[in-house]
């Protein structure tokens, strides 16, 4: 059991038997502590990925079995974040951050007892993503990088085991963007755990991850699997060099091509 | 009305530095009444108009001094049947509200029955209560629930309705309940559209009340109306009127308060946005 993350020939239809195959043949496998990125053309079932493997869609056909066991349901060991951050306007940012702690099972109980430790935590993690001292703060008065990184916050605060990644720095400028890509690189090296990130961005991609799953149109499966031979910790100037750029280079082809045969 | 702004500012502006120190955002709600008192008795002089068609506010004025002790009686007597309707349409608002939002299902059944429900004049109502429950306080408590409490349930449900996919989705990958989503972040969501309604909610209990009152009891201020209308005391129904208005301003001014006090979150997040 190496695999923390196993697809197996998934089809996943939404709306019914007449619907749309939004992923068909799907087959694809993440190892423990692996950081993989998901590319594609857009509309290829990269979200529909992301929720079969967080059980919050259950395939029609095919196995999707994540730390050994077969997905029925939700499953409560990961993270997630979106694009869109989903901060609750009416919570604090540390408020914000501390909510996963409220539902999943094994801290529910705990949270009012040990309030304490999870809050250090918490400000532990703001600090790492560079937002010390502004748990008080409402989302709202943060700037949307910041929100973002409180994002990222919430979606490691309750210690996932896998930490799913749906295009988080799409909306934000490439400056704070390149800045997030190192604090996850260094949370990824720290904490050992493993992240699915969905992106359009194929630089994020080669920069963050160690294998890159490239997907065809709808209904999509999985074209290519990449191996990404950077040495780890990566320096952002290894985006200068010129085999990182042809691995961009190459990617960019095949997504181009995927969408042409769609 | 916007001859009558200019004509303010035009006045202010060379005076400013004497009256500077008067905030006319403030002052503006009281000087506009007042501004309209005196229009309302220039044009009943103007016209010369008998009290019995359109009494002048200091008429009015008067009769309220006359009458006091029965407007008073009646008003609190309003203000009761309106506020008892309105509680009960507060917590029925609610549960129906949450329960309609729960599910999609629930939602798609009941809605076009409480719009049907909604479409029937509640003055038609009034009769059968009256059958039910005989003519005085019940029947216009009963009324202003009835006619105040669907913008709760419509505002209650639509916040429900409304969680974002992303928000539930985050939820629900970490193994939340339904009922977890709904605690969480349904009904703290759902408190603008709630606290809002309540403005529409008790202007709308008013009418209830009073037009029950009117047709069916022997107190409160739409019965005194009518009572005096029946004895061309047109001055004491303008009084009754004017009570009612009273009477709405504070209410709804306590519910604005309200509502700002609950959910200042939802004002100061769409100001940042
Ligand atoms: N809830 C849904 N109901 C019906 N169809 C859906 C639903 N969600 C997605 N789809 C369809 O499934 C397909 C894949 O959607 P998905 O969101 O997984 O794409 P994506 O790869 O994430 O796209 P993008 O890169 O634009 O985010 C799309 O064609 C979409 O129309
Ligand atoms: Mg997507």
């Amino acid at each position: 059991m190496s695999h923390l993350v196993s697809i197996d020939n998934v089809d996943m239809r939404y709306g019914g038997a007449a619907g749309t195959l939004a992923v068909s043949g799907l087959t694809m496998r993440v190892d423990k502590g692996e950081f993989a990125a998901v590319v594609g053309p857009s509309g290829c079932g990269k979200s529909t990925l992301m929720k079969l493997v967080t059980g919050l869609h259950i395939p029609q056909t095919g196995v999707v079995i994540v730390a050994g066991e077969q997905v029925t349901k939700p499953v409560s060991i990961v993270g997630m974040a979106f694009q869109n951050p989903t901060m609750l306007p009416w919570r604090t940012t540390l408020e914000n951050i501390l909510l996963p702690l409220e539902i999943v099972e094994k801290h529910r109980h705990r949270l009012r007892a040990n309030k304490k430790e999870y809050v250090e935590k918490a400000e532990n993690l703001l600090e790492i993503v560079g937002l010390k001292g502004f748990g008080s703060k409402f989302p709202w008065q943060l700037s949307g990088g910041m929100q973002q990184r409180a994002n990222l916050c919430r979606a490691l605060i309750h210690e996932p085991d896998l930490l799913m990644l749906d295009e988080p720095f799409g909306a934000l400028d490439a400056f704070t963007r390149e800045e997030l890509w190192c604090v996850i690189r260094d949370l990824h090296a720290a904490q050992g755990v493993t992240i699915i990130l969905v992106t359009h961005d194929l630089r994020e991609a080669v920069f963050l991850a160690d294998k890159i799953f490239v997907m065809s149109a709808r209904p999509g499966r999985i074209l290519k699997e990449h191996r990404v031979p950077f040495e780890r910790p990566r320096d952002l100037e290894v985006m200068y060099q010129s085999t990182f750029n042809d691995m961009v280079h190459e990617l960019h082809g095949e997504i181009a091509k995927a969408r042409v045969v769609a | 009305m916007s001859a009558m702004t200019e004509t303010a500012t035009s006045a202010a502006a060379p005076a400013k530095p004497l009256m500077a120190r008067i905030n006319w955002v403030k002052a503006a709600p009281w000087l506009y009444t007042i501004a309209l008192f005196a229009l309302w008795e220039l044009l009943v002089i103007a016209l010369d108009m008998p009290p019995t068609i359109l009494p002048a506010p200091t008429d009015v004025f008067a009769a309220i001094a006359k009458y006091w002790s029965p407007i008073w009686k009646n008003s609190l007597q309003t203000l009761y049947t309106t506020t008892m309707g309105f509680a009960i349409a507060v917590v029925a608002g609610l549960a129906i509200g949450l329960f309609i939002g729960w599910s999609k299902t629930i939602y798609a059944g009941l809605y076009p029955l409480m719009i049907g429900f909604n479409a029937i004049p509640k003055v038609a109502l009034v009769p059968i209560l009256v059958i039910w429950f005989g003519i005085g306080t019940v029947p216009a408590v009963l009324t202003a629930f009835l006619i105040s409490f669907f913008p709760i349930v419509v505002n209650v449900a639509t916040g429900l309705a409304t969680i974002e996919p992303e928000t539930e989705d985050v939820l629900r990958a970490l193994g939340a309940k339904k009922m977890d989503i709904m605690l969480k972040v349904g009904i703290p969501r759902s408190m603008p559209y709630f606290f809002g309604s309540l403005k529409v909610a008790i202007t709308l209990a008013f009418v209830g009340s009073v037009v029950s009152e009117t047709v069916a009891s022997n107190y409160g201020l739409g019965n005194m109306m009518s009572s005096a209308q029946s004895q061309f005391n047109v001055p004491l129904v303008f009084a009754g009127l004017l009570m009612l208005a009273i009477e709405g301003i504070a209410m709804y001014a306590l519910m604005a308060w309200l509502e700002k006090r609950m959910t200042g979150w939802a004002h100061r997040s769409t100001m940042a946005q």
